[in-house]
């Protein structure tokens, strides 16, 4: 990787093993996982379901320990979550019984920070997410999008320095997932964050990496290149970019390669 | 982005009101009906003795109202319920989290647990009166045993399947076993602990009154025993009708919990 000229490494991965026990046999998640994340790069990991994507993720987060391998950050050892990382699981964890504005508070409460400070802080991430007007709402009546983005400014409020991300804007409609792009790339190019982003839509890769890392079955690296598109990236302009498509069909040939 | 859309409503107190009140109207004539019918065929059709009749209840009220022995006797009733609701409560949710919470001596306990469960409280009456006499205590516990089971169960079942996914937010936000209890396993057991309370509060009459029904010589329970021991059946029926008040009101109480509890619950859960 020599990207940039501050290519410090954030997140090494070496030889990374995950297993799970079933009954009596071992489901292999990910195997021989070998992965380097520099600082401040943005990162798509694109994959198909089952590849073992939120398995690394969690890996990476330190939520799971590994069954052979190591993850480290910056250079040290992960032996469990920290609150420079933060990681946007692929399922909701809104608390169901606090109003978004309490959501969005909460990682605050636990590191302690005055209740003045907090409201504040809380109120200025729910209006960046463009949830004003909400905050008093509970979970349960959003929508899945707009829970997606009490989720994305709870996960702001702990202020990381890198970004786990995976398939956030999965479910999500078209129109809210573009903007949503937006909204990151905007956080992104003001905060610097190192963002590592789960996706299984090759377009949302492309229009979001610096890198693309493409993987196979239980985690095998098929393809791992760098995205020189020139930002700012527009959705629209990208489609009939000669080089995106160059790119759109190199990446479907590495999936469907993968898949083998 | 989207933002929020409220729509005033003009709506009348009768647009608002007017379902309730036509099914209040309703009850309320279908209990004036039931009574009409049942005052004027009393004589005709059925032996008074065994069925009584409204206007005879109703003397058998004020007269017990008059001379105090509906008052003392609601009133000893009415707190060996709420003693028993609370102690069965206290010790249900207490014991339910900290048995939840060591899921391994969870697991070696729970057939006991059943099976203690499984026992029909009456059937500890006797052992309670050997133990507690016939005062108020043994009513008292006799209430707080069935209540005990019914929050222990509810508490327990809430902390166990609290969402793992959950607890794995609070860790990255930096949270500790301590975080991970007050902001996740707490607040996500309170479903299970109200609607255990919720559950409970009938159950802590029923065990009040059967333990006035096998011995006691105060409380409602007693009152009925004793009426019919003398054949008065008003008198039967008369603390039958302050039993149903305060079971009514109870309900209430638990109506007022239910809308507490289900305020954040996922729509799917609501009935
Ligand atoms: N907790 C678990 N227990 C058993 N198998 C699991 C578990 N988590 C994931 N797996 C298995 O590991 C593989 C990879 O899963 P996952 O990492 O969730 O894939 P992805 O996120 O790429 O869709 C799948 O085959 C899945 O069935
Ligand atoms: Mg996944």
């Amino acid at each position: 990787m020599s990207d940039t000229v501050t290519s410090e490494t954030v997140i090494e991965v070496s030889g990374l093993g995950k297993q799970f026990v079933k009954d009596a046999v071992g489901i292999v998640a990910l195997r021989d996982f070998d992965l380097t994340i520099a600082q401040g790069s943005f990162v798509t990991v694109l994959g198909r379901s089952g590849c073992g994507k939120s398995t690394m993720l969690n890996l990476l987060a330190g939520l799971t320990t590994p069954t052979s391998g190591t993850v480290s950050y910056r250079g040290r050892p992960v032996a469990g979550p920290r609150t420079e990382v933060g990681y946007l699981t692929q399922s909701d964890t809104l608390m169901p019984w606090r109003s978004v504005h309490k959501n969005v508070e909460l990682p605050l409460e636990i590191a302690g920070v005055p209740a003045q400070r907090r409201t504040e802080h809380a109120a200025e991430l729910i209006g960046k997410v463009g949830l004003e007007g909400f905050e008093r709402h509970y979970p349960r009546e959003l929508s899945g999008g707009m829970r997606r983005r009490v989720s994305l400014a709870r996960m702001l409020a702990g202020d990381p320095e890198t970004l786990l991300m995976d398939e956030p804007f999965g479910a999500l409609d078209a129109q809210l997932r573009g903007e949503l792009q937006a909204e990151l790339l905007r956080l992104w190019a003001d905060g610097g964050q190192t963002v590592v982003f789960v996706t299984h839509d090759i377009e949302e890769a492309l229009l979001l990496g610096d890198r693309v890392v493409v993987l196979g079955p239980v985690g095998r690296i098929v393809l791992d290149r760098p995205i020189d598109l020139p930002r700012p990236r527009d959705a629209d302009e990208l489609r009939i970019d000669p080089e995106f498509v160059a790119l759109h069909r190199e990446l479907t040939a590495a999936l469907r390669e993968g898949a083998r | 982005m989207t933002a929020i859309q409220t729509v005033r409503l003009d709506r009348s107190w009768w647009g608002r009101h007017g379902g309730t009140a036509t099914v209040w109207s309703l009850r309320a004539l279908l209990v004036v009906a039931l009574l009409v019918v049942w005052e004027l065929t009393a004589e005709r059709w059925f032996d008074i003795t065994f069925t009584s009749k409204p206007s005879d209840i109703w003397t058998r009220l004020v007269q017990w109202h008059q001379d105090g022995t509906l008052w003392s006797n609601t009133w000893i009733t009415v707190q060996e319920v709420v003693y028993g609701f609370l102690l069965g409560a206290a010790a249900g949710a207490l014991t339910g989290f900290v048995l939840a919470s060591a899921r391994a001596f969870y697991q070696v306990l729970d057939p006991f647990i059943m099976a203690l469960y499984a026992i029909p409280k009456v059937a500890l009456a006797p052992l309670f009166i050997v133990w507690f006499g016939i005062g108020m205590s043994m009513k008292v516990l006799l209430a707080a045993a069935t209540v005990f089971f019914l929050v222990f169960l509810n508490v327990a079942a809430g902390v166990r399947e609290v969402d793992r996914g959950l607890i794995d937010a609070v860790r990255l936000m930096g949270g500790g076993r301590r975080d991970i209890l007050v902001k996740v396993v707490v607040p996500s057991s309170m479903t299970g602990l109200l609607t255990g309370l919720k559950v409970a509060i009938p159950y802590a009459l029923i065990g009040a009154v059967i333990g006035e029904l096998v011995a006691s010589n105060r409380g409602l329970g007693y009152l009925i025993n004793d009426a019919a021991a003398q054949f008065d059946t008003a008198g039967v029926f008369a603390t039958l009708v302050v039993l149903s008040v305060i079971a009514a009101l109870l309900n209430l109480v638990v109506g007022l919990l239910d809308r507490r509890a289900s305020r954040w619950k996922p729509l799917g859960e609501e009935r």
